[in-house]
């Protein structure tokens, strides 16, 4: 009887794992057949001056997405240094004192943040900051991502400062630390690596964002002088070129795209590095 | 029969397992105080009723007992009596816990630390603690860990060096990291983390240091290092160490207080109560008969 029972045992393995692996590479496929196309027809248009140079007008040949890429920089900056300390000191809030009822409200509403399409948020940057500035500029574009950024931060940091031992804050309480010392000094180090791993991927997320992007920060030709002007971001240039008539503007957009894909990536990787150099580090 | 006074004879002379007998912490004669001594030793810190609840679960059930100054007092009892929330309560590390309840009077040097205006955190730093899992800060150094309790709250360290060798040397610990400072505090050993916060509350210079059964994760080596230790700071400090074992208690402390359901059932010289216990209760848990 054993033989038999083992052997309908490793039928039904053998089965469940040739399922799983079909459905992984349905899954797979499609997503390496994206990279793989957006490289074949995007390699081809780069060059050292599509990093550096501005775009130039329809007909003349060359140009570059030089002040997207900075743009697309400049407004994760503004994200970065608004959505970052707002979102984790708002994760710490939820974590250390968020199970009122606020808390709860808090939490919900980054839930709900969380799945909202962006379109919205650049809808709601727009009315908010747009509309009292008089045009599109960096600021209310950084803003948009920033919301964008907002509940990926929140919701990553709370779940790890909660992973955090009791014992740890205990330890530092016990040392005569202040309850906030203790999170600042010794709570929030040692979540930290997870939570800079939300963090990056929250930003790698938010810089392949068009849709809040497109009424907020708006298109700019030219390098952006100040902050209160439009200004040119990666994804917003690909947009403008793609929905344009003209075949070396295509070209250009497959480019633009393999460039934002590749910084995407990149973020990735050393999000995932982050996380792993920290966990072994000394 | 075996009394009580036998089984104490007996366990007092397999005490030192694995540990030969000159390498024990300290003899035991050295230890023994007369009852002058007693008479003028003060109370560094005098409990009186005190309750602690977890919601509704009354923990500690109405327990008074003083706390002799520059002595090791012991508290020994069965599992969940309630020995680690009694400790806690004398630093207010209680009250931290959400739901944790107490009432009740702790005088440290006559000033009660539950009246309204006292800062809990002024008194935390008065009366350290060393828990029972070594909980190191794991993003720091080794050195970072030790001056954690001061750099972390702003104290000015004017020579940092000296006493990070200071305390890791009271702390039986310098001759094993001297060399490796800089090395995370999580990358050492159980006993060695253990000391590394033992140090890392003497650093504080605390008038009390509370330990809560520091050696239940160490072999014995490193848990004779710490009864070592135990011996020579509570020369300079009051220590009130919480344990599991009878004969730790007998060898480290001067006076023990036996704790059952939540209530103090007996509280005496160390000698005495395990020699001449007043009470059955008493009797029958250091025999062995229950616990
Ligand atoms: N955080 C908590 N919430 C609720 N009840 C608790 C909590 N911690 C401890 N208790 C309860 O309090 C009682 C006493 O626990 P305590 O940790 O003080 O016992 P102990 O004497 O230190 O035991 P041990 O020797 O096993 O460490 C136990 O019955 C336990 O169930
Ligand atoms: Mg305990």
């Amino acid at each position: 009887m054993g033989t038999r029972v083992y052997r309908k045992r490793k039928c039904v393995d053998w089965v469940m794992r040739s399922w799983c692996i079909v459905a992984t590479l349905f899954a797979v496929v499609p997503l390496f057949s994206v990279l793989a196309y957006v490289f074949v027809k995007g390699i081809g248009g780069l060059s050292w001056n599509f990093f550096v140079e501005l775009p130039k007008p329809v007909g003349e040949l060359g140009g570059g997405v030089g002040n997207a890429i900075v743009g697309s920089f400049v407004l994760l900056g503004i994200a970065s240094v608004v959505g970052i300390p707002v979102g984790v000191l708002g994760g710490v809030y939820l974590s250390e004192f968020g199970s009122n009822r606020f808390g709860k409200a808090v939490r919900f509403c980054a839930d709900v943040m969380a799945g909202v399409p962006s379109i919205l948020i650049g809808i709601f940057v727009y009315t908010l900051v747009v509309l009292s500035m008089g045009s599109p500029s960096a600021l209310a574009g950084g803003i948009a991502l920033s919301i964008l950024m907002l509940p990926t931060i929140i919701r990553t940091t709370e779940e790890l400062i909660k992973l955090v031992p009791t014992s740890l804050r205990e330890a530092g309480l016990a040392l005569g630390m202040p309850k906030w010392r203790v999170i600042l000094r010794v709570v929030l180090p040692a979540g930290m690596s997870g939570i800079a791993t939300g963090v990056m991927l929250a930003i790698a997320r938010a810089f392949g964002e068009t849709a809040p992007l497109l009424f907020t920060a708006g298109y700019n030709r030219f390098w952006s002088a100040s902050l209160d002007k439009r200004i040119s971001s990666l994804p917003v240039q690909i947009y403008e070129y793609a929905s344009s008539p003209y075949e070396e503007w295509h070209q250009q957009a497959w480019a633009a795209a393999l460039i934002l894909v590749l910084i995407v990536l990149i973020l990735n990787v050393s999000a995932k590095l982050l996380t792993s150099s920290r966990s072994h580090a000394r | 029969m075996i009394t009580a006074k036998q089984m104490f004879q007996l366990r007092s002379m397999s005490a030192g397992v694995g540990v030969p007998e000159e390498k024990m912490p300290f003899n035991k004669e050295n230890m023994l105080h007369n009852s002058a001594d007693d008479a003028k030793s003060v109370g560094k810190m005098r409990v009186e009723h005190l309750q602690a609840w977890f919601g509704k679960a009354e923990i500690i059930k109405g327990v008074s007992l003083s706390v002799a100054d520059k002595k090791v007092t012991a508290i020994i009892g069965p599992s969940g009596c309630g020995k680690s929330t009694f400790i806690r309560c004398l630093n207010r590390m209680h009250e931290v816990v959400p739901q944790a309840l107490v009432s009740g009077k702790v005088f440290l040097d006559d000033v009660d630390i539950y009246e309204k205006q006292i800062d809990p955190v002024k008194i935390r730093s008065r009366v350290g603690m060393v828990f029972q899992r070594p909980n190191p800060f794991p993003t720091m150094s080794i050195r970072e860990n030790v001056l954690a309790g001061l750099k972390l709250n702003g104290v000015k360290i004017p020579r940092p060096d000296e006493l990070v060798e200071k305390v890791l040397e009271q702390a039986a610990l310098w001759g094993e990291v001297k060399d490796i400072l800089n090395r995370s505090g999580a990358s050492l050993s159980g006993g060695q983390q253990q000391r590394l916060c033992i140090a890392r509350a003497l650093a504080l210079e605390p008038e009390i240091l509370l330990m809560d059964e520091p050696c239940s994760a160490l072999d014995p080596i490193a848990t004779s290092r710490i009864e070592e230790l135990i011996h020579s700071i509570g020369k300079i400090c009051t220590i009130v160490i919480v344990t599991h074992n009878m004969q730790q208690a007998a060898r480290v402390s001067h006076y023990t207080a036996f704790f059952y359901m939540g209530e103090l059932v007996e509280f005496n010289d160390t000698d005495i109560l395990f020699t001449k216990p007043g009470k059955q209760q008493t009797e029958d848990y250091i025999t062995g008969r229950f616990g």
